[in-house]
């Protein structure tokens, strides 16, 4: 058994385009952005549709819930973690963090919640710890 | 139009070095250029056209095209990370095809080792005004991490091991034991690179390239004045560009760019990789190996590991000899970019200037393929098929 143990996080920078994102962090939800056009989620959020390239107007707030696609534990730093990329129940994957977790125990196809980690100075980061 | 049959590799210089603390990078990029000068048998005054990439010093081309006293018609600053150089090959190969210039330079230095860079281990921050930046660096993906979650997918995907990606390692200590300017010619075994620390699961030390200073150049030039020199003749034959990245968001590890830039060469070039007699592949990690050998087509997606096994990458034993000089694992990544050294191994296999002991015999046709940025992340794919003629 290997438990993580947290590590700082570094503050994310947000811009007129992502700061939604950031601000429905703070208030411990996950927003990803959907297109008014198509209907379909993407992310990073853009303001253009990545899809149709028409504006991406709304916002969907995701359960939380997803599986492990890949990831790898970092062995060679000060405080070895966990990336990810978490493919979430909506469909879209994105890349974050593993913690409060096991390192031995982490496997592809694994059910993953939402959880925040604070950052340095700056607004929480969604990441994901085993269901 | 194609470029097939337009343009030739007439020169090609890798520098000795592994560690140059006493030299400064611009230095670096003329020692290069002086070489691949001297290796065409042309001299500075015949360049007309310049190419380099984000490790040369300044804006663009404009520092050392002012630093080398340059007269040039046509330049290209195109940046893909470690494939950029073989791009430069097939931007200046169109370039001297529609007349915009008739010699082109390519170059590449760095001293990351000097520099005492943590090249693969280390999170890099970034202009805040990259649109992914925010969503990723407080994550710390770093060049290891990345491409290990591609390995962790395909092992998961696909049934590979440990074992067959080391075989990519042993395949390339083969070689580089015959490279005299080799950073590390010890022959290793698949136990050796099991037993090496773990850095990112499931990737160990072994698996990574090595950190080293140094660089190379190429002269790409005119069919006629290819024919003017007294060098065998290194024939374009095609090439292939691609950049993949996350689709918006979905997100697909089991394939690089190789699977779009390679088909583009190989139609452009009219040849099949059953035909190939040479491969250098980009192997910045065993597994970028594994994953550019399926998305080229020397084998069926998935079955990259079952090839790779039990010296299928040998010179001289396996079926696909694969970076002769030791590559990126064994034998230099200057600048943190492999894509140069690729070139100039291909160059070497087909002029029958190959160290004897990897020589492939009469290497006739050979392909460079190269990845630039991160497998994992965003990254730019370039083939290059190349015909001695
Ligand atoms: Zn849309």
């Amino acid at each position: 058994m290997t438990m993580s143990t947290r590590r700082k996080i570094p503050a994310p920078e947000a811009n007129p385009e992502t700061s939604a994102y950031w601000a429905a962090a703070a208030s411990g939800k996950l927003a990803i952005r959907e297109c008014g056009h198509c209907s379909k989620l993407h992310h990073y959020p853009r303001a253009l549709c990545p899809f149709c390239f028409k504006p991406a107007t709304g916002w969907r707030e995701v359960s939380g819930r997803g599986k492990i696609y890949a990831y790898s534990v970092m062995r060679r730093a000060e405080t070895p973690y966990a990336i990810a990329y978490v493919t979430l129940a909506e469909g879209v994957t994105l890349l974050t963090n593993l913690i409060d977790c096991d390192f031995d125990h982490l496997r592809i196809g694994q059910e993953v919640k939402l959880v925040f980690q604070d950052s340095e100075g700056g607004p929480p980061v969604p990441m994901f710890t085993p269901a | 139009m194609s470029i097939n049959g337009k343009a030739y590799i007439v020169g090609a210089y890798e520098h000795p070095t592994r560690k140059a603390p006493d030299k400064s990078l611009a230095q670096l990029h003329a020692e290069v250029a002086l070489g691949a000068l001297a290796d065409a048998g042309l001299g500075k005054d015949d360049v007309d056209g310049y190419f380099c990439a984000g490790d040369a010093p300044g804006m663009g081309p404009l520092s050392m095209v002012d630093y080398l006293n340059l007269r040039v018609r046509h330049v290209d600053s195109t940046d893909t990370g470690g494939s950029s150089y073989l791009i430069h090959v097939a931007h200046a190969a169109e370039a001297i095809a529609l007349g915009k210039c008739r010699v082109a330079l390519i170059t590449l230095a760095g001293r990351p080792r000097s520099e005492g860079m943590a090249t693969g281990t280390a999170p890099r921050a970034g202009n805040p005004g990259i649109p992914e930046i925010q969503f990723e660096y407080p994550y710390a993906p770093t060049v290891a991490n990345m491409y290990a979650m591609c390995a962790m997918r395909h092992m998961h995907q696909f049934g590979t091991t440990s074992e067959q990606l080391a075989w990519i390692k042993v395949a390339a200590s083969h070689h580089a034991q015959h490279n005299p300017h080799a950073l590390l010619r010890e022959v290793v075994t698949v136990a050796d690179v099991l037993a090496s620390p773990m850095i990112a699961d499931p990737l160990h030390r072994l698996d990574c390239c090595v950190i080293t200073d140094g660089g190379g150049a190429l002269i790409v030039a005119h069919p006629e004045i290819a024919k003017s020199l007294n060098r065998p003749r290194v024939k374009i034959l095609g090439v292939g560009e691609a950049v993949k990245g996350q689709f918006g968001g979905e997100v697909d590890l089991t394939f690089s760019g190789a699977a779009w830039s390679g088909p583009r060469a190989f139609a452009e070039a009219g040849v099949a990789p059953g035909d190939i007699q040479y491969a250098s592949i980009y192997d910045s990690f065993t597994i970028t190996v594994l994953m550019q050998i399926e998305d080229l087509g020397f084998c069926e997606k998935g079955m990259g590991g079952r090839f790779v096994a039990d010296g299928n990458l040998i010179s001289g034993v396996g079926k696909l000899p694969f970076n002769t000089d030791g590559g990126g694992l064994c034998n230099n990544h200057p600048a943190n970019r492999g894509g140069m050294t690729k070139v100039i191994e291909a160059v070497r296999q087909l002029r029958g200037e190959a160290h004897p002991a990897v020589q492939v015999k009469n290497c006739a046709l050979a392909l460079a393929h190269g990845t630039g940025g991160s497998l994992g992340l965003r990254h730019g794919s370039a083939t290059l098929i190349m015909e001695r003629e």
